[in-house]
């Protein structure tokens, strides 16, 4: 089922939450809202799910208008934070739920149980209560509850926000693997960008109740379309200069910038990613920025090293492959030279080159 | 030595619970000793024939009847109030709030006085209510009346808490799996609301088996009616027939513990969900 969102607008009191927010989520994707805390993502989530009223706008499933439908004629899935299971049934009970309030026979509902118990490997604990369950087994039993009346849509709200991060690892997978399997379309919440890229087929970021870019990870990730979105995909390093006949120019160094060959100077902001530079002993350019190494971080494919430009007084984030690492053999203390491979430049006005 | 030797971070456990059973003796154990040999002047005969006659009788089935009743309609009561001091922003809820503990510091005294007033002929609502056959005063639903008044407090005490503690969240889980309204009350608030509803009935029941002040100014005190075993017992003692008081009080003691035991037991029931 394809879900159109068309016009949103809510205020809480004074506080805008979403302002004329549209999207079209496609039948059967995957898709991450992105955010960080007060962008409106879990606002837009709920209006979705009918648990709360939009103030404007409408809400399309399969072309069908439900805007005005209660949250329960729905048949959406949610999945909350805090699993809110019911704590006095069993897990079985809990699964079973949405099947009982609507008066299925047990013969029906033990059968569906099972086969979901088997879907969230949770075989051989219905019988148990949530409070004697570990944080992720309690989210299985919750996405377990939320698609045992077959919904039309499946909704989260940041479902492994609650949980420590290996776990959060491990469900990620399981989610990415369970959407495959079952194909429902479905729509989380996230404020982590490494979860949103890992997870969904389509990445939305928001900021301050509007969509600031919606696509593909690969998308979003390779074409950022504002300078928000390029700080929020990770620890980018950003430089304040002067933009000029195909250069940068910043305190103490240049960097190329091809794309820009207006003679005009004007004021503009380079970003670039950590493994988007690269580091050398001897300078590559004459415009390699001399840095002394700080400090250096092996663990992980990436080894990350930060600098500082002693000239420039800012600090750099790089990161190196570990054979590269190797090569340089860099050491806290060590005078190299770094040369961005890339930049991506965002004039004050929003005019993106 | 019964205790594993395990470090804790407060020491004083031995001194602790010599202090908590020399409390619990001095206020507890030994009164109740004492009880126990006044009652043995009596010879078994004399003891059977002061706490099994029909008046007794009448009295034990009033006391637990009433007080029984009592708590139940307090924990509708309690419910409700609960729910909407907890559930509701309104003006004045701090205040109505603070009002529910009123029959904690109330003399109850004043409470029977105060609804025997009321509910006779001419008072504010006896004069709509006994024309209407619904005599309140001096009658076994005036000491209902009275035992909810004082009983009140604690359910809507017990609930609260547990109300405040409740997610929204899970109401909306509910809503979200296809619950309507109802459902959601029968099947998930009022389950995981049950064991401090059975405590805040426990608590209502047990303050009515013990309460006298108001009761003896609403009920009218008439034997095989309208009294209820305390004041039995008050009648025994001016009557200066201190052992065979005494006997009543043990009986209706051992009757109290076994249905608050009772109670506490499906209590505990009720939440073996949570270990």
């Amino acid at each position: 089922m394809s879900i159109s969102i068309c016009n949103i607008s809510k205020q809480f009191g004074d506080f805008v939450a979403l302002k004329d927010v549209s999207l079209e989520v496609p039948s059967g994707s995957l898709l991450a809202l992105l955010g960080p805390s007060g962008s409106g993502k879990t606002t837009l989530l709920r209006i979705i799910a009918g648990l709360e009223q939009a103030d404007a706008g409408h809400i399309k499933v399969q072309d069908e208008d439900v805007s005005q439908l209660s949250a329960r004629d729905r048949e959406v899935g949610f999945v909350f934070q805090h699993y809110a299971l019911f704590k006095h049934m069993s897990v079985f009970e809990n699964i079973a739920f949405g099947m009982r309030v609507r008066h299925l026979k047990d013969a029906e509902v033990r059968p569906r149980v099972n086969e979901l118990l088997h879907l969230v490997r949770l075989e051989g604990l219905g019988n148990r209560y949530p409070s004697e369950l570990s944080g992720g087994q309690r989210q299985r039993v919750a996405l377990a509850r939320a698609l045992a009346v077959k919904p039309r849509l499946l909704l989260l709200d940041e479902p492994f926000g609650a949980l420590d991060a290996k776990v959060r690892q491990e469900l990620r997978t399981w989610l990415r693997n369970l959407h495959e399997e079952m194909h429902v379309t479905t729509v989380f919440v996230t404020h982590d960008q490494e979860e949103a890229f890992e997870v969904a087929d389509r990445v939305v970021v928001m900021k301050q109740g509007h969509i600031e870019q919606a696509g593909t990870p690969q998308d979003v990730f390779d074409h950022p379309a504002t300078p928000f979105v390029m700080d929020f995909l990770g620890h980018v390093n950003v430089f304040h200069g002067r933009l000029e006949a195909g250069q940068m120019h910043l305190p103490g160094f240049a960097m190329e910038y091809p794309e820009y060959q207006n003679p005009v100077s004007r004021d503009a902001t380079a970003y670039v990613r950590p493994h988007e530079v690269e580091l050398d002993r001897t300078p590559q350019l004459e415009t390699s920025l001399p840095v002394r190494v700080v400090h250096v971080n092996p663990a992980g494919p990436v080894t990350r090293v930060r600098l500082v430009s002693d000239a420039f007084g800012a600090a750099i984030n790089v990161d190196l492959s570990p054979g590269r690492y190797r090569e340089l053999a860099l050491r806290p203390g060590d005078q190299v030279f770094a040369t961005p491979k890339r930049l991506r430049v965002f004039l004050p006005d929003d005019y993106v080159i | 030595m019964w205790l594993s030797k395990s470090h804790r971070v407060l020491p004083g456990f031995h001194v602790g619970l010599g202090y908590t059973v020399t409390i619990l003796t001095l206020l507890l154990i030994l009164p109740l000793i004492a009880c126990l040999f006044k009652v043995a002047t009596l010879t078994p005969e004399q003891f059977f024939a002061a706490v099994w006659t029909e008046r007794a009788r009448a009295a034990y089935l009033l006391s637990f009847g009433a007080s029984f009743v009592a708590a139940v309609i307090n924990v509708a009561i309690g419910l409700l109030l609960a729910w909407v001091l907890v559930r509701y922003e309104f003006w004045g809820r701090r205040f109505l709030d603070s009002l529910i503990d009123l029959p904690f510091a109330l003399p109850t005294a004043v409470a029977g006085l105060v609804f025997s007033s009321l509910l006779v002929k001419q008072g504010w609502y006896g004069q709509f209510l006994v024309p209407l056959g619904i005599k309140g005063a001096y009658s076994q639903l005036g000491i209902i009346i009275v035992l909810v008044f004082v009983g009140l407090p604690f359910v809507v005490r017990t609930v609260q808490p547990v109300l405040e503690s409740l997610e929204g969240d899970t109401e909306e889980a509910a809503a979200m799996l296809g619950a309507n309204r109802w459902q959601t009350m029968w099947r998930v608030l009022l389950p995981a609301l049950q064991p401090s509803l059975m405590t805040g009935f426990a608590l209502s029941f047990a303050r009515g088996l013990g309460e006298y002040g108001s009761v003896i100014f609403i009920s009218g005190n008439m034997p095989r009616k309208t009294e209820i075993a305390p004041v039995l017992i008050v009648a025994r003692l001016e009557q200066f027939a201190y052992a065979e008081a005494t006997a009543i009080a043990v009986v209706l003691m051992a009757m109290s513990l076994v249905s608050l035991a009772l109670v506490n037991w499906l209590e505990r029931r009720s939440r073996r969900y949570a270990p």
